[in-house]
């Protein structure tokens, strides 16, 4: 496959001393939401950072639009269009929740930035009302909020969104995922989307991607993936039958 | 009146005291490094301000040499940074206190060299004169540090707070991670903080020179200026200046009613006072993250 908005090849990085990665490729066309599911461990985080450039990859390569982009500086990747969204929503606690979205347009030079404010507060409401508010004074959820919306002001092509549902209630996940959507058919963003909310997230994305211990171990569109049944054992944690379950030990190894 | 006259005193010094502090938050908070050499880059500061400036030395016009100061400072602010400070990056704090404590020695014993060991004064326009309020007589170097030192805590509070790179260093100190994620060019940042804390050291030992004699060990109130920083709370701007001016308040007045030999131990006594009573400081920003 080429022509894809973000290729990854052979990806090799360490997260700390442990090779955390182990040998990824992966796609994402344009204009689609591909996610990678994988349980706690996996390599899931640390295959973004390196997309992003906050990790060098051992190994490997990465390109954005047909440009190699591994081992650039995160600032220079930002330019290029890929926002990072990271987990547990690190925002910044003492700036105001205003302040926080013009850091997320840093790297941007435009006069536009007022007005993307205010576009992209439409997408969450509940900011509007805080934007004088430090953001560290926020709840949990609208922290989470504010960390998308404050990617968006970078005007990304692609999005890489780091457990978006994490420690958030049923309906404000939903929420989340109801923006995600709409910011992939409103804007045509790409995101690439690591969820351990697997239903979620094979309900929203196009394709997917299943990491175990640093490789991918099955890929396929949504739907194919939901009618696996590893898929509906492992992740989605469907009804089995007895027999199936009897053999459950020799199945978990089926991926290796 | 007396009590008026060592009031404006103190706060002169004190205001000297609190740059100096400034330049250790601002690191500090940027870099999680702690510069023990912001003393002697205030004397540095000094000593080039004096260099430039002084009939027997330089001999240019007082106002370049204050701005010829403040520029040397800067540049060499953000120079330690790239050469001494960036390969320690990720090393541990104590690497970064014995560098900075030993670079602190460094700068003495070159300032030495340079300008002797024996003290100077700076020629300043204003040098020796007095304002006169009824009774009261107050020097006008005084009066003139503590309006200097408003008058750039305000252009520093503008920047911090209305600038995109003042918000982005803010950005950078709150949360690293988040500030690489956004694109903020963090290693470019440290630099400039650096920068800015030279920048910040010449101002205050230009106010230090203009308040009596420059030696190459005047850099030791950076110990005074530190206690300062602690006061305030160690991560706050505005508590690192009100920490200096405290220290700077109390130093006269424990000297005129407190017996002799005790009145040196008064700073110290409130920075232990306040680490018993707000052990983060007076200005703590102190939050815990929400999960």
């Amino acid at each position: 496959m080429s022509g894809a908005l973000l290729e990854v090849r052979n990806l090799e990085s360490y997260y700390g001393p442990v090779l955390a990665i182990r040998g990824i490729s992966l796609d994402v066309q344009e204009g689609t939401i591909v996610t990678v599911l994988g349980a706690n461990g996996a390599g899931k985080t640390t295959l973004l950072k390196t997309i992003s450039g906050v990790l060098n990859p051992e190994k490997g390569a990465v390109r954005f639009a047909g440009e190699a982009i591994a081992r650039k500086e995160p600032d220079a990747i930002v330019r290029r269009g890929i926002v990072h969204v990271p987990e547990g929503r690190e925002i910044f606690p003492l700036l105001t929740v205003a302040q926080n979205l013009e850091m997320g347009a840093y790297c941007r030079a435009d006069r536009g930035i007022a007005a993307d404010i205010s576009r992209v507060v439409d997408y969450f409401p509940i900011l509007q009302e805080r934007m004088a508010q430090p953001a560290g004074t926020l709840s949990g959820g609208q922290q989470q909020m504010l960390a998308v919306a404050r990617g968006l002001m970078a005007r990304p092509k692609l999005m890489l969104l780091d457990e978006p549902s994490l420690g958030l209630s049923p309906l404000l996940v939903r929420g989340i995922f109801n923006v995600i959507r709409r910011l992939n058919q409103e804007r045509g963003i790409s995101v690439l989307l690591v969820e351990q909310n697997a239903r979620l997230a094979l309900e929203v994305a196009d394709f997917g991607y299943v990491m175990e211990t640093g490789r991918i171990v099955l890929d396929g569109s949504t739907e194919a993936l939901k009618e696996s049944r590893d898929i509906q054992e492992f992740y989605l944690g469907g009804h089995q039958n007895s027999a199936r379950g009897d053999r459950r030990w020799k199945r978990r190894k089926s991926w290796r | 009146m007396e009590d008026l006259q060592l009031m404006v005193g103190g706060l002169a010094n004190g205001c000297v005291y609190g740059l100096i502090a400034l330049g250790f938050v601002l690191i500090y908070k940027a870099t999680e490094q702690v510069n023990f050499a912001q003393g002697d880059m205030m004397m540095l500061g000094a000593f080039i301000a004096i260099g430039l400036g002084n009939e027997s030395h330089g001999g240019l016009p007082f106002w370049l040499a204050c701005v010829g100061a403040v520029v040397i400072m800067a540049a060499f602010g953000m120079a330690m940074e790239r050469t001494l400070l960036r390969p320690l990056f990720g090393q541990s704090q104590i690497a970064v206190v014995i560098l900075t404590i030993a670079f602190g020695f460094v700068l003495r014993f070159i300032a030495g060299a340079i300008w002797g060991h024996d003290p100077l004064v700076m020629d300043h326009p204003i040098a020796g004169t007095h304002v006169t309020f009824g009774p009261v007589v107050l020097s006008a170097d005084e009066i003139a540090v503590i309006a200097v030192t408003v008058l750039l805590t305000g252009l520093l509070y503008l920047f911090f707070s209305r600038t995109k790179l003042g918000i982005a260093m803010q950005a950078a100190s709150q949360n690293q991670l988040a500030a690489y994620y956004m694109g903020i060019p963090v290693k470019r940042i440290h630099g400039l903080t650096w920068m800015l804390a030279g920048a910040t050291a010449a101002a205050a030992g230009i106010l230090f020179a203009a308040k009596g004699s420059v030696d190459p060990s005047a850099g030791l109130l950076g110990i005074k200026a530190f206690a300062a920083a602690v006061i305030g709370g160690f991560g706050s701007l505005p508590g690192a200046l009100l920490g200096g001016l405290i220290i700077g308040l109390v130093e006269p007045f424990a000297a005129r009613y407190v017996a002799a030999g005790y009145a040196q131990i008064a700073p110290y006594a409130v920075l232990i006072l306040v680490l018993i009573f707000r052990p983060h400081g007076l200005f703590a920003q102190v939050s815990g993250k929400k999960l």
